[in-house]
């Protein structure tokens, strides 16, 4: 049972809501009391001492009047525990947005999105039943029970102690049962995510499996992921419920033996019926909250789980951009490499090591290397996305580390190899790069990137929708678009990953022109596998496992007669 | 919507022992609850007239008995219906793939994996409350209530009436009420649930632009504005929640204060032993624990409707494309033809085929090179039979494709495509997806043939190792080797190699090439490509331009000729013609 304290930090600042669940939790115990004993001194009047309907009217006044209070306050109590868990729910998904955007794409892609995104949703749902139901209940099952036990203790001893007794059994059996329940539960959450995550891998990978003709298979692994769930869910659900086999045992034998106790004291006359009466109608209400929270509690327990998921999200460390601004400017100074070194968590080898190299300010630098050199590893470092593990990359006088990333990433244009397209329209998509671009603008960037007539040949221009990831454009399309957001940013840093990589020539020869207008007077950073780009470049750095292996310009490197010759050669299929 | 409602009813049906065997068990469970409140208040009500001891007894060991059978029944209840929803579910999974599963991927394209994602992860969690939440409660509500009137009715029918009326009010006039006012909510709720999944998917897959153009802020923005709504529309559902509770509460104490106020004359006149006025009231308290479920009830009706009708709306697509009744058996020819194809996706659309034809002797090559957009990739999808086409022909061997079963042309043909898809699972569960039947050599060997062994070796978990979502922990080229290595194992008698060295770097395109041409020597192949390299041993070469055959031949013809072919190897060769010059 134990209240996660991460979850009850969330509460902070929400005092008075919480103040005010406990309040009305607490109005809710004295209706129910004044109820019981208007309707016990009802019955009793009338059965005992053969009053009259008319005798009687004033005790049935008071009772629907307590009845239609409790009800209120039971109301209001509900609503203010839904107050709260919107409070916290609104506020701890934005966190973790928030946070995962600082975490950036390297933790965010090496997991499953699905899983992140089913967090998000439905982790921070379940939420809602912890707040809104869990904690208020533990007020009302803390309250009522106390209000009662004070309301019956001077009217009858006997049965006041019986209630003592048995009421903190239920609590130490929820705690005994409840701990292995956490534990299972847990896993039983873990279960979920991956099924949802598998869902999602299946969904956007079932034209791949149809053509392996693998796709029926798949029915039968959903069955099987789908019975482990079952079997993991009901193994959970048996100790929950045994949970609740004894807290209703409990409940209903202590009511047994409370009536019986009584019932065998009133026909030796040693209480009166209308004490019996009322302690007997007590006697449910006394344990109904205490069971509630039993099934209050699994509905919290889901939320337990989930926000051990988010909360390990949560503490994920993510750099913190300084605080101190720091001026530079890319037009007018160099990016210095200097015995930078980083590798991947996964990975054994280091994807970088001791590089060290410079972009001089108005320079064209390429990369050239086979894939796994190395060379979107450097991408991602420019970009910020990730940090030197040794060594350090300089900016004229500052340490990279020191700038700020949203100030840095402002002067650099990015063109990558698989562009990612948004769920919004073409001209949005464009847009990005310059939320407030006029419509003339965005014409002119479309225009410069060989874009524009394309567009305009779509059904609805520059407002079609573009589904997930472009599904109805081609990739050349795509890049095209990418190739427009750079126009439009119009940065003085500018690095182009690949941008031709999935172009046909004519349409690499259409944007050859593009990109040369694109990198005029500017910084350009190149990564290229294919060399029709390269020859041009102020200086070609030649990767092979992470390290240089050569370095100069064109003509330089051909006389050489190294690794880059044969790459041209290689290139243009002379064997 | 009442077609719905009997269909997902229609498939609950086959756990429908286990569903009764719940209902009686949760009627039993609340009988216990019954009996238990009416006899403690019979024995102290018989007690306070000081009869003897004798007179009790029953009543104690009623009492005794109740109070021991309610845990009991309540455990078991739980036990089978949760047993039952949890075998529902999974049902409702397979069921559902089972469904779009022959959709993929032309009916498919529209929907956005984000929403389907949703779609089936929200909706199909729904429809896990349709026997507990909405079938079950009614059924045991009835029940009760049958017990009740009858109970009652040996006092006086007239209790029995009133009850039933109350039970009417609390049963189906709150239900409606609350279903009405809720139905708007609810189905807000789901519509901007969806959104903010979405929203969010889109924001984390496309989180390298957004931070790279600095609209963190903006997304942001957009992920709290949808949150801020969605999340309120949740609150006004708990409202309504609220209301119910307490509404259901008044009711049940006001129909105590009404029959009382029957009751307690009748008593006056001695038509009503006042023993049972405690008994009265205490069965109501007991008895209403069966109508408190039924606003929520209502509510999940409501919801399990929506999910239902949602997931039937996909399911209920008609394929694109269905098997002939009498498929023809596979030939032994493995030739291509194809004869006037014309094709386009949509009715609105432009033609991305016109009047294709040509032919692809058994074992020959062939090349089909252009642009972006020149309907290359659509070859593809209708060899794969992914779309149906009205006009024109594809033959293998002679026979139409459209007369054999969708699987059997699927098994002819290998592909490599340049936007191959990889599970995140191990490499090794990656490759065997091509055939499963393959040993662990096999794997490695095709490995080696796709330059990929190397690198798996490097690798901390080898083969073992786990490729990350859409294979993310790999470079572009390690995928696409991964997706070469895996068209080895398929050994299919038809290869089709769709731009297949797109991402690969110069070294490892002409290695890759080499052995796709030493690999595709008895196999019928074609490969579409825009990189002219190596098409001097394709035995012809195909150029397509906006759907349209606009040259044919073999490379030394093609470059011979004026034309589309001449102009894009000289831009491709510029580097040499440079260089030339520089020289």
């Amino acid at each position: 049972m134990k209240l996660d304290k991460r979850l009850l930090q969330q509460l902070n600042g929400l005092r008075i809501l919480v103040s005010g669940t406990i309040g009305l939790g607490l109005l809710v115990a004295i209706m129910t009391i004044a109820q019981a004993f208007y309707l016990s001194k009802t019955i009793n009047l009338v059965f005992l001492h053969s009053r009259t309907l008319a005798d009687v009217s004033p005790c049935l006044i008071y009772f629907g009047i307590f009845s239609l209070f409790r009800s209120l306050f039971h109301y209001g109590q509900q609503n203010i525990a839904g107050k709260i868990a919107f409070k916290v729910k609104t506020d701890l998904r934005e966190k973790i947005v928030r946070h995962l955007f600082k975490l950036g794409p390297i933790y965010i892609k090496s997991g499953r999105t699905g899983e992140l995104s089913n967090t998000i949703l439905k982790g921070i749902d379940s939420l809602d039943a912890y707040f809104s139901q869990y904690i208020p209940q533990i007020f009302l099952s803390a309250l009522v029970p106390v209000g009662i036990l004070l309301a019956v203790f001077p009217l009858d001893i006997l049965s006041g102690i019986v209630f003592l007794i048995t009421a903190p059994l239920i609590p130490l059996f929820m705690v005994l049962i409840g701990d292995t329940a956490e534990t299972l539960t847990k896993k039983q959450w873990h279960t979920l995510s991956r099924l949802s995550a598998h869902f999602l891998d299946v969904l956007q990978g079932l034209t791949t499996l149809k053509i392996f003709n693998r796709s029926k298979d798949q029915i039968a692994v959903i069955a099987k992921i789908s019975d482990h769930y079952r079997i993991a869910t009901l193994k959970v659900l048996r100790v929950a419920f045994l949970s609740a086999l004894t807290l209703e045992m409990l409940a209903t034998i202590s009511t047994a033996i409370i009536a019986v106790e009584i019932g065998l004291r009133l026909l030796y006359a040693k209480i009166d019926f209308q004490s019996a009466l009322f302690v007997l109608i007590l006697a449910p209400e006394f344990y109904l909250p205490l069971r509630q929270l039993g099934t209050k509690f699994h509905a919290g327990m889901e939320g337990v789980a989930a926000a051990n998921r988010i909360f390990t999200i949560l503490e994920e460390p993510a750099e913190h951009s300084s605080a101190r601004p720091v001026l530079f400017n890319l037009r007018s100074e160099e990016i210095v490499f200097d015995t930078v070194s980083y590798g991947y968590k996964s990975k054994q080898l280091n994807a970088i090591e001791n590089l060290s190299f410079r972009i001089l300010p108005g320079a064209k630098v390429a990369l050239v290397g086979p894939s796994g050199a190395g060379k979107t590893t450097i991408a991602s470092l420019l970009l910020k996305f990730i940090r030197p593990d040794c060594g350090r990359i300089c900016v004229g006088q500052h340490n990279l580390s020191d700038i700020s990333a949203p100030e840095w990433r402002k002067q650099i244009a990015w063109v990558s190899q698989n562009p990612y397209l948004f769920h919004a329209g073409v001209a949005e998509n464009i847009r990005l790069a310059a939320p407030g671009a006029t419509e003339a603008e965005l014409i002119t960037a479309a225009k410069l990137a060989n874009i524009h007539h394309f567009i305009d040949s779509l059904p609805e221009k520059y407002a079609t929708d573009i589904g997930e990831k472009g599904a109805r454009l081609s990739g050349g399309e795509a890049q095209r678009i990418a190739i427009a957001r750079a126009f439009l940013k119009d940065a003085p840093f500018i690095i182009l990953d690949e941008p031709t990589a999935n172009l046909d020539p004519e349409i690499e020869a259409m944007i050859h022109d593009s990109i040369q207008t694109l990198t005029r007077k500017k910084t350009v950073l190149l990564i290229a596998h294919r060399l029709s780009t390269v020859h041009d470049a102020d200086q070609i750095i030649v990767l092979v496992g992470g390290r240089i292996r050569e370095k100069g310009d064109h003509s330089e490197l051909i006389r050489q007669d190294g690794i880059y010759k044969k790459l041209n050669q290689a290139y243009r299929g002379v064997t | 919507m009442r077609q719905t409602f009997f269909r997902l009813v229609k498939l609950t049906m086959a756990y429908k022992n286990r569903m009764i065997t719940a209902a009686i068990l949760g009627f039993l469970t609340i009988g216990s609850s019954i009996g238990l409140l009416m006899t403690s208040a019979y024995i102290i009500a018989k007690a306070a007239l000081h009869p003897s001891i004798a007179d009790l007894q029953v009543g104690i060991v009623g009492v005794r008995f109740f109070g021991i059978s309610r845990g009991i029944f309540r455990y078991l209840e739980r036990l089978i219906s949760h047993e039952a929803t949890l075998r529902l579910l999974s049902k409702f999974r397979v069921w559902f793939y089972q469904g779009i599963e022959p959709l993929a991927p032309a009916r498919l394209i529209k929907y956005k994996s984000g929403d389907l994602l949703n779609r089936i992860i929200s909706d199909i969690g729904n429809l896990e409350h349709l026997y507990i939440r909405v079938l079950a409660p009614p059924v045991i509500a009835a029940l009760v209530t049958v017990l009740m009137f009858f109970l009652f009715e040996t006092f006086n029918l007239v209790f029995s009436i009133l009850l039933l009326i109350s039970f009417f009010i609390a049963g189906i006039g709150v239900p409606v009420f609350i279903f009405i006012v809720s139905r708007k909510t609810g189905e807000e709720v789901n519509r901007l649930r969806s959104k903010l999944q979405i929203q969010t998917i889109d924001s984390l897959q496309g989180i390298s632009e957004i931070l790279i153009f600095g609209q963190e802020e903006r997304f942001r923005n957009k992920i709290h504005i949808l949150n801020q709504r969605y999340e309120k529309k949740q609150r006004q559902r708990t409202f309504i929640n609220g209301v119910h509770e307490a509404l259901i509460g008044l009711i049940m104490n006001f129909t105590i204060l009404a029959m009382l106020l029957i009751a307690i004359p009748q008593v006056t006149a001695a038509t009503l032993d006042g023993i049972y006025l405690s008994v009265i009231a205490l069965g109501i308290m007991a008895a209403f624990e069966a109508i408190s479920p039924l606003p929520a009830a209502a509510q999940h009706l409501e919801q399990s409707i929506k999910s239902g009708q949602r997931l039937l709306d996909l399911v209920n697509a008609n394929p694109l494309i269905t098997d002939p009744k009498t498929p023809s058996s596979v030939p032994d020819d493995f030739s291509l033809k194809f004869e006037n194809l014309s094709f386009k996706y949509d009715k609105n659309d432009d033609f991305s085929l016109r009047h294709v034809s040509f032919t692809v002797p058994q074992g020959s090559k062939i090349a089909v090179v252009g642009s972006s957009g020149a309907g290359k990739s659509t070859l593809v999808n209708l060899m794969l039979r992914f779309w149906d086409f009205p006009d024109g022909h594809i033959f293998i061997g002679n026979r139409d494709i459209r007369t054999f079963r969708q699987e059997d042309v699927r098994n002819l043909i290998s592909v490599v495509s340049q936007n191959t898809y990889l599970f995140n699972e191990t490499i090794q569960e990656n490759l065997s997806l091509a055939n499963p039947e393959k040993s662990k050599d096999e794997l490695e060997e095709a490995m080696r043939q796709a330059q990929l062994w190397e690198t798996v070796q490097s690798l901390p978990k080898q083969a073992e190792t786990f490729v990350g979502e859409q294979g993310f922990l790999f470079s572009g080229g390690e995928r696409q080797r991964l997706a070469i290595a895996r068209s080895f194992l398929k050994d299919a008698p038809i290869l089709i190699l769709d731009e297949p060295t797109a991402n690969l770097d110069a070294f490892t395109e002409q290695k890759i090439l080499r052995i796709f041409w030493d690999l595709s020597k008895n196999k019928t192949t074609v490969l579409i490509t825009h990189r002219l390299v190596g098409l001097e041993n394709a035995d012809q070469i195909l150029v397509l331009k906006k759907g349209k055959i606009i040259q044919r031949g073999t490379h030394a013809e093609l470059t011979e000729q004026d034309g589309w072919y001449r102009r894009m190897w000289q831009i491709q060769n510029q580097v040499l013609v440079i260089e030339a010059i520089g020289q």
